[in-house]
């Protein structure tokens, strides 16, 4: 074929003398299947106005990339920074992350910049071609690997030695199973009780009394103040967790609860519809404080049954509580029915009392698993 | 004892001389100089992902001489005042100081989280352009899932990244992980409980996640990206079709200088856009959301873009939960299983398979060096341009409350168009794009047919208006053009692509440089002159 690239570049005697660069180039360019079809200065003439013009500029680009780096050193160095006290506003520290950013950018253009226009502009374009020499390699090569891998195999015999080929495969696997159960057995943790932890860590909060020597825990604040029911106005509401040692922590992380005051009429339509709920309703009528509410006060975990955001965002008009991560919105009103978004179960209720001294405590720890669903969860 | 003169001008020489003494490396280097590349602007998305993982690795290393991922509690005691004497894991506090007590930490805090969010970017559409001009198919199926695989292990790597400052969203985007570990059947209290080292969010995560952000995710990113540019390199790159290029040739550039140096100045652009970004654009104030807290979270809690279409799928799924009874105990199997295990799963298989399905189909068994253009392989880019719809509708739900929020839409209408959008937007795209494509093709056989349309109308003695059209290829004695056959190149559509317009004159106010003078019309001979003067 006398298209083929490479074979257009005409044959260079390397051995001659006086060979310019450019013809030693190109006996390279030979071996290498290149050809040159199309190769052209920009300014065939040098020193014209137009290529003074672009060399200017390209000065210009580099010397803006070292004023931009110099300006970012002198900010770096002298620029308003006081790593004991950040001062806000009037110290001008604000500007100091912006300014070093901008000259180092301003310095990284310049140089970006200046490098792009040289390369584009002032040296020659040029088309050139190489083959591909792509697929596979030839037979000849094909056939000689494959004899030489399967001479190989003789040599090892290992299919003639079955025994040998039982053992080694029974070897291979036990210290595979070795390398796999290292790590396995390093990190893995039983998730149910153990004699580490006897309750299950599943099914178990801060509200648990045994946190409190068998006493029911109170609710408190981040503070570690208990809560009266005046403490809450009607229709508020007060995030709260159990008043142990480090309740507060994220060492209780399933333990944040919500504890609403719900408004006379509310909280009357939550009892009707708390009938529905052995755990949870009246026991006996006449009293207001024999279910899991008291008066009314009710409690909900804080942590979304669908991925154990909080869902913290209530709705005083609707008595709607909204977790923003995933839009899911609980009814209040309705035992905390899920009424929108993923969902699917409603949030626990915390069965609450006030003891002697006024405070609110938890009459017992939830009912049921807090936060997202797991497999083993039992169908409630 | 004479003192040998030392000579600077024979000192390459003398290097170069002593180099290939020992490593024989005149031949490589040879090749590697000559090398052709071959051009095109979008050859270049790859090239802003590559750029930015060096300047991760870059900034990260800094970020690492001064961060400290222990979950121990401490009381803050550091330069910014409104969180002073506040409990939190000493990750925050010293994610904190590199804020706000190490000269120069912000920024490089900064650029580090807009290179990563750039360098997914920049994944996702280099993703793009290989799909659409078919560059995954032999000889480069490998190479594609290699990039798979890169996108998934970017994924990872980020999202470890941002839980790692320990702030109020890392640590609602590592619950919410729990959750979606939680709902895997069967084991997943197992994996949780392990990963975690107990109960979330115990004391251990930070650490794990941190020597896989620092060493092993970065490290395994590294060994594939060698790999992803190295069969790039061997296997040569595609080509767009054009003039003088077939499938077994490279028309382009010899690598160094021109190619080489377009290169390197672009990787510095890249890095001045980093770092412009970096200094001038906020991206996640950690002081303004305060220590993670499991009590708190806030209105509009975001993700970074790249988990974004995630948090849409999860917000769209319907609350249907399985749960069923076997031997006597009772089992559930989440809602959120679906959008964040199977999807995920789907989203990861079907691609990964793609090149070998349309090789079946198409009982294509030949090697690709050249691309196509999308328009004429319209199946798939419909394929393409649904599965990217898919992808738009789930990264716009996952940001469904900012939209509800700034634009005064319902919350629950946003989730529901979100619901409706998903199951009718992509099969629309489908339908839409396949119809586009075979417009387009029709529109270059007609101009290869009857040429490029002037703009200018002619009435005819008849009284009809026609337009006039000039013809690519020659014309025979009836002004009919000859045939030409389409090569899967761009068909020129208008007349300045023709050559209509004259050359630019280049110059700011005035010219720099006179274009040539028109030719002087040819002289008539002087006698033929003086015949008609007389």
């Amino acid at each position: 074929m006398s298209h083929e690239p490479g074979h257009g570049t005409p044959a260079v005697d390397l051995s001659a003398d006086n060979l310019t660069n450019r013809q030693i180039l190109e006996a390279g360019l030979r071996r290498d299947d290149i050809e040159i079809v199309h190769y052209e200065s920009p300014f065939p003439v040098p020193g014209t106005k137009a290529e003074r013009r672009i060399e200017r500029l390209v000065a210009f680009l580099f010397f803006l990339a070292g004023a931009g780096a110099i300006a970012f050193v002198a900010v770096y160095i002298w620029g308003p920074f006081n790593p004991d006290e950040y001062t806000f506003g009037s110290g001008g520290e604000d500007w100091y992350t912006p300014a070093l950013g901008f000259c180092l950018a301003l310095a990284l253009f310049g140089i970006g910049m200046g490098v792009l226009v040289y390369g584009r502009k002032l040296l020659p374009h040029e088309i050139a071609i190489q083959d591909r020499h792509d697929g596979a390699s030839s037979d000849d090569d094909r056939k000689i690997a494959a004899g030489t891998l399967g001479f190989i195999g003789e040599e090892l015999g290992i299919q003639r030695r079955p025994l040998i080929k039982a053992t080694l495969g029974l070897g291979g696997l036990g210290l595979g199973l070795a390398a796999a159960a290292v790590p396995i057995g390093m990190m893995i943790k039983d998730p149910h009780p153990t004699a580490e932890h006897p309750e299950d860590p599943y099914f178990e909060t801060g509200f648990n009394p045994r946190f409190n020597d068998g006493k029911p825990v109170r609710l408190v604040r981040e503070d570690y103040t208990p809560i009266r029911p005046e403490d809450v106005s009607i229709g508020g509401q007060m995030t709260a967790f159990p008043g142990i040692p480090g309740g507060t922590t994220n060492e209780f992380a399933d333990s944040p609860i919500l504890l609403i005051h719900l408004r006379d009429n509310d909280a009357q339509t939550l009892r009707s519809n708390l009938k529905n709920y052995s755990k949870n309703a009246l026991t006996n009528p006449s009293d207001p404080n024999s279910g899991s509410m008291w008066n009314n006060f009710v409690v909900y975990s804080k942590i979304c049954t669908h991925a154990g955001c909080p869902a913290s965002l209530y709705e005083q008009q609707t008595n709607r509580l909204l977790c923003p991560c995933h839009q899911s919105q609980f009814l209040i009103t309705d035992n905390a029915r899920p009424i929108f978004g993923p969902a699917t179960r409603r949030l626990p209720m915390l069965p609450i009392d006030v003891d002697g001294e006024g405070y609110f405590v938890a009459k017992g720890d939830f009912g049921v698993a807090i936060g997202p669903a797991f497999w083993e969860r039992p169908t409630q | 004892m004479k003192r040998r003169k030392f000579d600077v001008k024979a000192l390459p020489a003398a290097t170069a001389n002593a180099v290939d003494e020992r490593f024989k490396a005149a031949g490589p280097i040879r090749g590697l100089l000559n090398k052709v590349f071959p051009d095109h602007w979008s050859f270049l998305l790859g090239e802003i992902a590559l750029f930015s993982f060096i300047i991760l690795l870059l900034t990260g290393t800094f970020l690492t001489l001064f961060f400290d991922p222990s979950m121990t509690e401490v009381i803050y005691n550091g330069a910014y005042a409104p969180l002073r004497g506040q409990a939190m894991s000493h990750a925050y506090a010293t994610s904190l100081d590199i804020s706000f007590a190490v000269r120069g930490g912000l920024i490089v805090r900064q650029m580090h989280h807009w290179a990563a969010l750039l360098f997914l970017a920049a994944i996702v559409v280099h993703m793009f352009r290989i799909f659409f001009t078919g560059a995954f198919r032999k000889p480069r199926e490998l190479n594609w899932i290699i990039g798979l695989l890169l996108f998934w292990l970017g994924f990872l790597e980020g999202f470890a990244g941002y839980s790692l400052p320990d702030d109020a969203l890392s640590g609602t985007g590592l619950r919410i992980a729990t959750g979606i570990m939680l709902s895997i059947p069967i084991i997943g209290t197992w994996v949780t409980t392990s990963l975690f080292g107990g109960e979330f969010p115990g004391h251990v995560i930070l650490d794990r996640l941190y020597i896989a952000h620092v060493l092993l995710v970065p490290g395994i990113l590294l060994a594939l990206i060698t790999v992803h540019v190295g069969l790039v390199f061997v296997q040569k790159h595609t080509q767009w079709p054009g003039p003088g290029r077939t499938n077994s040739n490279v028309v382009g550039e010899r690598m160094f200088p021109r190619y080489a140096i377009k290169q390197g100045g672009f990787f510095m652009l890249v890095f001045a856009v980093v770092a412009f970004l970096g200094g001038l654009f906020q991206i996640n104030p950690i002081w303004l959301f305060g220590p993670y807290r499991a009590a708190v979270v806030s209105a509009g809690s975001q993700p970074d873009w790249y988990v974004m279409f995630l948090d849409g799928s999860t917000r769209l799924m319907p609350a249907w939960e399985l749960r069923f009874s076997l031997f006597g105990h009772g089992y559930t199997l989440p809602a959120i299983f679906w959008p964040t295990v199977v999807l995920p799963g789907i989203l990861t298989v079907l691609p990964l398979i793609y090149p070998f399905i349309e090789a079946r189909k198409n009982r294509d068994t030949s090697r690709h060096n050249l691309l196509n253009r999308p328009r004429d392989v319209p199946q798939r880019t419909a394929l393409g341009m649904m599965a990217v719809s898919f992808y738009v509708v789930l990264l716009v739900s996952g940001g469904n409350d900012i939209i509800a929020d700034k634009f005064h839409i319902s919350l629950n209408a946003m989730t529901w168009a979100g619901r409706i959008a998903i199951l009718v937007v992509p099969p629309l795209a489908y339908y839409i794009t396949h119809r586009i494509a075979l417009g387009l093709q029709q529109h270059d056989r007609e101009v290869l047919a009857h040429g490029v349309e002037t703009g200018i109308i002619k009435r005819l003695p008849n009284g009809a208006f026609v337009e006039i059209h000039q013809p690519l290829a020659p014309v025979d004695e009836h002004g009919h053009p000859a045939h030409l056959d389409y090569v899967g190149w761009t068909v020129p559509r208008k007349m300045n692509r023709l050559g209509a317009l004259g050359p630019a004159i280049r110059g700011f106010f005035r010219p720099i440089e006179r274009p040539a003078p028109p030719p002087p019309p040819p002289a008539l001979p002087a006698k033929e002159r003086d015949k008609i003067d007389a």
